[in-house]
């Protein structure tokens, strides 16, 4: 298998890298431009950043992102948390076919018609748009996304742990505190920080659901693109862009130094066993 | 009697509230909006707030009220001939775009999965990464790229492809949203295949070899087809969402694209058309019910 990295594969995977990340390169860098037209380069300045910390919109709008990404993420992670126990472990109940299909569903589901319906539904009962309607509508997307996750944990699941605390008459419920969430916990994490950047990331269902005072940051970014590419847009992405790269990255460096360390656990116990 | 309680009563009720919860979340905020959509698309449109006359107000009057579903709004798509190529032309783009995610796509995947194990982890997450960041913004940064004034025009022209007055026409038309679109799926398309690809039994291609069949043959006759679910995976995972795509139409593809998820964003926000954007709305559900149900079985099966 190694000896076939052929020159075909480096080149692909060269090309294929370098597609993905030079546009966002290139967008970080002229954030430092000094210049106001962005393909221009003028010279290196952090003018766009300290004209952000001035510009009171974009931090009430960061702030409104902020509060809906973690709440709606908490509850999309219990959600589907439970979504996913209840996939992976009730294999036959009334209404199986609906609830696997509302759950895989919104994965591909275009948010124009998943906006649209859920603000009518809000406008039907009566529900004011704006900030927890918002909340609800994140939830609703991500939870299945943190499903997906969950499960693919679930899956690979010793079940033999939890059936021995229950043989020994340790209650569900207390079993699942103890042993099964201890155990899909990286599952669970990395389900809630894919919802919170969902979250962070939706312009179309927050745009639909949104109201008065609950101005989202991709809302305010996407109208002032409309108004045309200025390095304070550059700016508030490269924040951004750094922020998520930086918690991905240490999730994934924790959850393996602690696949490590278990392994190097496991390895100990044998040896002395 | 309180024994009974905590042997049988209490785990069947955690059971019970296991499954109820999600359960009741999803009917109510993913199922239910699906019936009202379909209800304020047969009522008739009115300046007023909320922009319908509803059709239902409760149980009650349901049938009191069932001559005034109008079927007006959905007679009004096909008299325009804007929402109908609004429709085909978002199924021929969507359909475009998933080709070249799978020609893109498929090379890079195999890479992948050829690499040396250490690597393969790492590779994994350069591919997720992007997809974390935010989809606008990997959006407005191919602006500044595309645009005639832009990054491309600037590296033509320095390195005497284009004259000094020349520039590149590609933001605002089709190319752009197939560029931007390409781009933004990746990920959704690189990742069921890699998965595809690296289960696959090494061992194959070797008996092959040993066997006389060239490379490509065995490409061919083994690699393509045992990925052939991560392809079908990919493809649905990119096909759908693309149809009903703004984001990247709006911002790169300018007047001269018409996708059907622009049309429904403008009948919604600017025309104020309830009723109609409802339509819209149902009519592209039908139309992606078909690869949703197929994409559902192949979910399950994984």
């Amino acid at each position: 298998m190694n000896k076939s990295t052929s020159w075909f594969n480096i080149t692909s995977l060269v090309f294929g890298f370098a597609f993905l990340y030079v546009p966002i390169l290139i967008l970080v860098v002229y954030s430092f431009n000094a210049s106001k037209l962005v393909t221009v380069w003028g010279g290196f300045s952090t003018q766009w950043y300290v004209e952000l910390v001035h510009d009171q919109a974009i931090i009430d709008a960061a702030w409104v992102t902020i509060r809906v990404g973690i709440i709606s993420a908490s509850f999309a992670t219990v959600l589907g948390t439970m979504a996913a126990l209840v996939l992976d472990r009730y294999r036959k109940f009334h209404g199986r076919a609906l609830f696997s299909g509302m759950v895989y569903a919104p994965l591909v589901m275009p948010e124009v018609i998943t906006g649209l319906s859920l603000l009518l539904l809000f406008v039907a009962i009566g529900f004011d748009r704006g900030f927890w309607a918002v909340v609800i509508a994140h939830t609703t997307l991500t939870m299945c996304f943190v499903a997906v996750v969950v499960q693919s944990r679930l899956v690979t699941l010793d079940r033999s742990l939890e059936e021995a605390a229950l043989d020994l008459g340790c209650p569900p419920v207390k079993t699942f505190f103890l042993i099964t969430l201890p155990l899909i916990l990286p599952g669970v994490v990395a389900g809630w920080m894919l919802a919170f950047t969902l979250s962070l990331d939706d312009l179309v269902i927050a745009s639909f659901n949104t109201g008065p005072g609950a101005t989202t940051l991709p809302i305010k970014i996407y109208s002032m693109v409309r108004l045309g590419v200025t390095p304070e847009i550059n700016a508030i992405s490269t924040i951004l862009i750094s922020v998520i790269a930086v918690g991905v990255i240490a999730a994934s460096v924790l959850s393996h130094r602690s696949q490590v360390e278990k392994e190097k656990a496991e390895r100990a116990v044998f040896l002395a066993g | 009697m309180a024994e009974r309680w905590t042997q049988d009563v209490k785990p069947f009720l955690a059971k019970w509230a296991l499954v109820a919860v999600p359960y009741l979340w999803s009917l109510l905020f993913f199922l239910a909006p699906f019936l009202i959509i379909l209800k304020i698309s047969l009522s008739q449109t009115a300046i007023a707030m909320p922009p319908y006359v509803p059709v239902i107000g409760s149980l009650g009057d349901f049938w009191a009220k069932l001559s005034d579903f109008t079927f007006d709004n959905y007679v009004f798509l096909t008299e325009d001939p804007l929402y109908y190529s609004a429709y085909l032309s978002s199924l021929r783009i969507a359909l475009v775009s998933t080709i070249l995610l799978l020609i893109v796509g498929y090379p890079i995947a195999y890479g992948m999965a050829r690499a040396p194990k250490s690597l393969r982890n790492a590779l994994v997450m350069a591919v997720i990464l992007p997809f974390w960041t935010s989809f606008l913004i990997r959006v407005y940064a191919w602006i500044g790229i595309l645009k005639p004034e832009g990054l491309i025009t600037i590296a033509l022209q320095s390195l005497g492809i284009l004259g000094p007055d020349e520039q590149i026409h590609v933001y605002n038309t089709e190319t752009a949203v197939f560029i931007g679109i390409v781009y933004s799926y990746l990920p959704f398309m690189v990742l069921p295949l890699y998965a595809a690809l690296e289960k696959l039994d090494a061992t194959l291609l070797e008996a092959a070899a040993d066997l006389g069949c060239p490379p490509t043959k065995s490409f061919w006759v083994i690699t393509f087809p045992l990925s052939l679910p991560g392809v079908i995976a990919g493809c649905f995972l990119c096909f759908i969402p693309i149809v009903g795509e703004f984001v990247i139409p709006d911002l790169l593809g300018g007047s001269e694209t018409l996708m059907i998820g622009k049309t429904l964003w403008a009948e919604f926000f600017n025309n104020r058309d309830w009723p109609v954007s409802s339509a819209v709305a149902v009519v592209l559900l039908i139309i992606l019910v078909v690869p949703i149900v197929i994409f559902q079985n192949q979910q399950k099966k994984a």
